[in-house]
């Protein structure tokens, strides 16, 4: 095949430990430390390696975000991307309105194989591959574990809640990425150096698509309930005694 | 007046108990009527599981040979043929759930809200973000058709003894053949199910390998527990991926969840948060899961797990 397109999103780094502002109009990404969404490094190593092997002549990542986004579209050139778009918006985007983003660039691109995430850790949607997938017409192959280029399909195992089901679908496809896919490669400071040579293209999203719908709309944010520190017991009697006196054995 | 389409989940003969939990949270809506849809290749008999659910108005059953495994890209033109009669479409928020209603949304052309922990209206719920470390309030836009994912360990299972009607629905739509099933290998035992055991005994990386799993196996048994795992151990091969808890894995409301090992990374926290008792067993006396376990004990879970198992069987 010739193109993998892969999504990038700029999140806050997963070691992060967020916290809901005290007005509860969002939370803090003041200061903290940003980095690229797992799931979509995931997504990348395994379109690096298709394109390691011979399967595919370049892979594409696109990012649909405000411009400190080319930060984490620069780390995907570093991994080994050749070429980078940045969908250049401030707005918050729901799943929806970026798969629609993602077609136009799906289209612009020929993509035949689209490598993305299974779900960003800040929304925690899981929906953007899957509504691609439907907007595009193309199979969809969520939560994947392994993925296999064989005659112009691609055979996917998945991690479901029932175990590892595997599915074949003709492509152009849509595959999300689970945790178990790869590991993704650490970046080397050379390859930091030539990623800067590599093309980062800039595009007007109201140019690539036009008229997109707001989402829902988040009406306020609360911090979670917290569960309070219960009681430290010193051995396995006292928890014993400790589980009879709650009822729960 | 709320008109909800429950898409029900099964394995081709038993109706998943994230149904009923689906159904409990669409009679929370207001006024609500509730319809139950099943797609299976002969459904009849989970279209009777499903009349079964106490809230439920009316099963549809639609019957197709495509419909023998759960396809997302073949389930859904039927799920959105079947929406316009309705206010509301909700699946589970289950990995079946998850890979099916994005689609139905974007056929529908509308958006999709996911994991709804909470009702405030007919269009306002409660979900959360960031792996739980926030709960955001959110209204579905405008008048379109609200279709959305349901947290199952936020809602109780609806109670059994009803009886709705079944009725058989035809669907005159396309449905592709780009994807095909080729197989599931599943590591189902005859432990209860994790998703909805009433007790789980889960193992961390501290368990060390495959075999030491076997401790915690003997005191699920002991317990009639279901036995669950952070991602560290599923990631180091110890156990297989359908026993994750947590962000990515499974979102479990056990009453009692033991944690042997298991050091709590938030990602794992947000998957027990509704459990009834946890109890953490770890060596390291500053490990997080002891910031959120009701009872705690600072030990070597390799002595301490067969000691209780011992003392519960005495």
């Amino acid at each position: 095949m010739k193109t993998i397109l892969v999504g990038l999103k700029r999140v806050v780094d997963y070691s992060v430990r967020v916290r809901v502002r005290p007005d509860g109009t969002g939370v803090d990404t003041g200061g903290v430390k940003m980095g690229i969404n797992p799931f979509d490094e995931i997504a990348l190593e395994e379109a690096l390696r298709l394109r390691e092997a011979g399967l595919a002549d370049s892979v594409v990542v696109a990012s649909v975000g405000p411009k400190a986004a080319e930060q984490q579209l620069r780390t995907g050139l570093a991994m080994g991307a050749d070429r980078a778009i940045l969908v250049d918006t401030e707005q918050s985007l729901a799943p929806r309105a970026i798969a629609r983003v993602l077609l136009a660039l799906v289209e612009r691109e020929s993509a035949d194989l689209v490598l993305l995430g299974k779900q960003s850790i800040d929304g925690d949607n899981n929906q953007t591959g899957q509504m691609l997938a439907a907007l595009w017409n193309r199979p969809q192959a969520t939560f994947a574990s392994k993925i296999e280029l064989v005659d112009g399909c691609a055979r996917v195992t998945r991690e479901v809640d029932a175990g590892l089901e595997t599915l074949e679908v003709d492509l152009p496809a849509v595959v999300t990425t689970d945790l178990r896919l790869n590991e993704p490669r650490f970046v080397k400071l050379p390859d930091i150096m030539k990623a800067k040579r590599k093309p980062l293209d800039i595009l007007s999203l109201d140019e690539l698509a036009p008229g997109l719908a707001g989402g829902p709309t988040p009406d306020a944010y609360a911090p979670p309930p917290v569960r309070s520190r219960g009681v430290m017991v010193d051995d396995v009697p006292a928890l014993l005694g400790a589980l009879r006196e709650r009822g729960v054995i | 007046m709320a008109r909800v389409l429950v898409i029900a989940e099964h394995d081709g003969a038993t109706l998943n108990p994230s149904t009923a939990k689906c159904v409990t949270c669409a009679t929370a809506l207001p006024d609500a009527q509730v319809d139950v849809v099943v797609f299976a290749v002969d459904g009849q008999a989970l279209g009777g599981q499903a009349a079964a659910i106490q809230g439920v108005d009316a099963v549809k059953v639609a019957e197709h040979p495509a419909n023998e495994h759960a396809l997302a890209a073949v389930l859904a033109p039927q799920v959105a043929a079947l929406a316009g009669d309705y206010t509301h479409v909700l699946a589970p928020s289950t990995t079946y759930g998850k890979d099916l209603l994005p689609r139905v949304a974007a056929l529908l052309d509308v958006d999709q809200l996911s994991d709804i922990m909470e009702l405030l209206g007919e269009r306002q719920f409660r979900r959360p973000v960031y792996a739980g470390n926030a709960i955001v309030t959110v209204t579905a836009p405008g008048e379109e058709t609200v279709v959305a994912t349901v947290r199952t360990a936020s809602f109780a299972a609806a109670p059994g003894g009803g009886e709705a009607r079944v009725e058989s629905v035809t669907l005159d739509v396309d449905l592709p053949t780009h994807t095909r099933f080729v197989g599931l290998e599943s590591s189902a035992s005859d432990r209860p199910d994790l998703q909805t055991a009433s007790r789980v005994v889960s193992g961390g990386r501290a368990l060390g390998s495959a075999e030491n799993f076997d401790v915690l196996y003997g005191l699920a048994d002991t317990l009639g527990a279901a036995v669950g795992a952070s991602r560290a151990a599923v990631d180091a091969g110890y156990v297989a991926n359908d026993l994750q808890v947590g962000q990515t894995g499974k979102i479990i409301a056990p009453d009692l969840y033991i944690a042997a090992g298991i050091s709590g990374a938030i990602q794992h926290l947000t998957g027990i948060k509704d459990a009834g008792t946890i109890v953490a067993i770890n060596k390291d006396p500053d490990a997080p899961i002891f910031e959120i376990a009701d009872i705690g004990l600072v030990a070597d879970l390799f002595e301490a797990v067969p000691a209780l198992r011992e003392a519960l069987q005495g």
